[in-house]
């Protein structure tokens, strides 16, 4: 037996078993730590997509020459529109888009098709309901293109003028590591982190507070156990839930949503584990703050929604002003999203991502630290 | 005193705010003795006891506790003391053979299953280790706190409130396991409410509103206290004992079934007052002042001095 007030891993042996035990008595709690990461998988996963396509469509279409139905074709073929209807007049148009039953409308001059035959430059009106920028905005750039290539088929004979020449320049863009833009791609891989951090912070603020409001925490403080053994000894066997929960994502992110693994699983695994106890940590530190239960969930959620909103997660980090940004960098889901994404998508390699632990490993170190400061030896 | 002390301090003091919860107590417990702890709810027993083990930080006071010096030496002290917190507090989702087992990982013991399934036997738990804890009666629970509190062999027991909604068949097996235990050489430290209990222990304190307000053996504590007591009997005792209240030489009147005990600190002014009450229907008789009595007296002095 070491000297008292040293780390002793007997008794760290007994607070892991005890953990475990208990865990493995608290079904419920278990099989929601396993369901949520399959829950949100599947929300996530099937349900958003950052790419809306067949989006409502109403043309007000007063011109019925060859080159308004080609382009209605066009707009149609595109994929992004849906044509759910024809209207004659503006204020069917407005009631359209005031009930939201269509996302846009179509004008299409009645002029249209003969100031094309004189050689003129037609004009076309699309009204959008802008109030969700996202939801629009892939499809309006499509549109621009297509308003280009739509009317060059017909722009043949008289109309040969209309064709609008090359330019000087050609502008090649290559979309790599996802040059389909699926939605899935980067949403799986970042769902990870976000399950970790909402379920490892919550479990382990639970844990400390869980025994303080039990009783149980007064006859393990009248023992000889140190802070550090206690924490640790709540730490490990939730890394194991953790790896469960990684390890299921990971499976139905390869089978179901075929998202590429380019670089190491391995390099993958050691990144998770230092993002897990970071999340344990945190979840600890809070547990030796919080005077109850109730308040435990309710810290835990006041550190899951900052970092799901600045972390790059929800919305492009690059888009966020400076000081958002500052504030996402502090976090680390934000770092580890990184890395996570660099690692399956790009095939980063331990010497890119090296650039994106220290951060939570800084954080960790820190968050541990307030958390041994905190835990308090006595009843005080 | 040949004997080494188990517990001596002095000034033991703890505030919670502005409020002094424990007010500069001393106290000298013997080697295997029994000491009770007795007084009101909110007197300072827990937090007293507490600070001894080191879970609470004293705001003030000096002493050894198992020859460690109380202050600074709480970890030495916590290997060597059995604490039973008032609140049954071993894990409810735990088996009973669970929760030994890890109190005795927790503790080293050298030969933990042996010492685990020897410490079930002893307490007739052994056919139900597996059960899980949360599950037993407040009896079982009682036995298997003990039980856990005992598994690394203290020197020093610290009992809170231990017999708090147990049976009477319950607490007289757990009184004569405690005595067992201090004939062993165990030194016992135990709050409790009861009188019949409190007449169980070798000595006593009698503790109210932070202070010790009396000390010693059963009939230390009541030739200290100094009361004369006074039995009658008779009919409408209810308005008897108002008339008798409103004397100021009756320190207290209690009832006791079919009896009044009344009860004054100066004998003569006591008797010259009753002697106004005395008839026909009432049979007066001086009776040998109780335990019960005693601490009624002393817990009505205190709340008048702190009000």
């Amino acid at each position: 037996m070491g000297h008292p007030t040293s780390f002793s891993w007997q008794r760290f042996v007994a607070l892991v078993v005890k953990e475990f035990t208990q865990m493995q008595r608290d079904r419920l709690t278990f099989a929601m730590m396993v369901g949520i990461p399959l829950m949100q998988l599947m929300l996530f996963g099937f349900a958003i997509n950052s790419d809306p396509k067949h989006l409502p469509t109403a043309v007000l279409l007063t011109d019925h020459g060859p080159q308004a139905r080609s382009l209605v074709q066009a707009i149609r073929n595109s994929g992004y529109y849906d044509i759910v209807g024809t209207v004659t007049s503006q204020s069917e148009a407005d009631a359209l888009l005031d009930r939201g039953e269509v996302q846009f409308v179509i004008h299409i001059p009645e002029d249209f098709s003969r100031r094309l035959w004189r050689g003129e430059k037609a004009s076309v009106l699309v009204e959008a309901d802008a109030t969700d920028p996202g939801a629009t905005g892939s499809a309006v750039s499509a549109l621009r293109t297509l308003a280009t290539s739509a009317l060059s088929h017909d722009a043949r004979g008289p109309l040969g003028g209309l064709v609008t020449p090359p330019p000087p320049l050609d502008l090649l863009v290559h979309a790599r590591y996802n040059p389909e833009a699926i939605t899935q791609f980067n949403i799986v891989p970042g769902l990870m982190g976000v399950v970790l951090t909402m379920t490892m912070v919550m479990i382990t603020s639970l844990a400390i507070t869980r025994e303080r409001e039990r009783g149980t925490m007064e006859n393990l403080l009248s023992m000889p156990v140190r802070p550090l053994e206690v924490m640790t000894g709540k730490i490990i066997p939730y890394i194991l839930v953790g790896f469960i929960q990684v390890s299921l994502i990971l499976i139905a992110s390869h089978f179901i949503f075929h998202v590429p693994m380019a670089g190491s699983l391995a390099l993958l695994y050691v990144v998770t584990s230092l993002f897990i106890a970071t999340n344990l940590a945190v979840g600890i530190t809070f547990s030796t703050v919080a005077q109850n239960q109730l308040q435990a969930v309710q810290m835990s959620f006041f550190f899951f929604l900052p970092s799901l909103l600045l972390s790059g997660f929800m919305f492009p980090f690059r888009g966020m002003p400076a000081w958002a940004q500052a504030i996402g960098e502090v976090f680390p889901l934000t770092h580890f999203l990184r890395a996570v994404r660099g690692i399956m998508l790009k095939g980063n390699g331990i010497g890119v991502v090296a650039d994106h632990l220290w951060p939570v490993a800084v954080f960790m170190v820190v968050v541990l630290f307030i958390g041994m400061k905190r835990y308090r030896q006595t009843l005080d | 005193m040949s004997e080494p002390l188990a517990i001596d301090v002095s000034g033991m003091t703890k505030r919670f705010g502005n409020r002094t919860v424990v007010d500069s107590i001393d106290l000298k417990v013997r080697t295997g003795e029994i000491f009770g702890f007795l007084g009101p709810n909110g007197s300072g027993k827990t937090t007293f006891i507490r600070m001894l083990c080191g879970l609470l930080r004293a705001d003030g006071g000096s002493g050894t506790c198992l020859g460690f010096d109380v202050i600074g030496e709480s970890e030495k002290i916590k290997r060597n003391v059995g604490y039973m917190t008032q609140r049954f507090s071993f894990y409810e989702d735990l088996s009973i053979r669970e929760n030994l087992d890890f109190v005795a990982r927790i503790y080293g013991i050298p030969e933990r299953k042996a010492a685990v399934d020897a410490s079930l036997e002893k307490l007739g738990l052994a056919s139900r280790g597996r059960q899980l804890a949360g599950q037993l009666s407040g009896g079982w629970k009682q036995r298997l706190a003990l039980a856990a509190c005992l598994i690394h062999e203290p020197r020093l027991l610290l009992l809170d409130e231990p017999t708090a909604g147990v049976d009477p068949k319950a607490r007289r097996d757990f009184w004569e396991q405690i005595h067992e235990l201090a004939n062993e050489g165990l030194t016992v430290l135990i709050t409790t409410h009861y009188m019949d209990e409190a007449e169980r222990c070798h000595r006593l304190g009698y503790l109210a509103y932070g202070q010790l307000l009396a000390y010693g053996t059963v009939s230390e504590v009541i030739r200290t206290v100094g009361l004369t007591t006074w039995m009658v009997k008779g009919p409408r005792l209810a308005e008897l004992a108002g008339r008798l209240r409103k004397e100021p030489a009756v320190a207290h009147v209690a009832a006791f079934g079919e009896a009044l005990h009344v009860s004054g600190t100066d004998a003569a002014a006591l008797e010259k007052a009753l002697k106004a009450h005395r008839s026909e229907a009432y049979v007066w008789s001086q009776v040998d002042t109780s335990l019960e009595d005693v601490f009624i007296h002393l817990m009505g002095e205190a709340r008048d001095n702190f009000s």
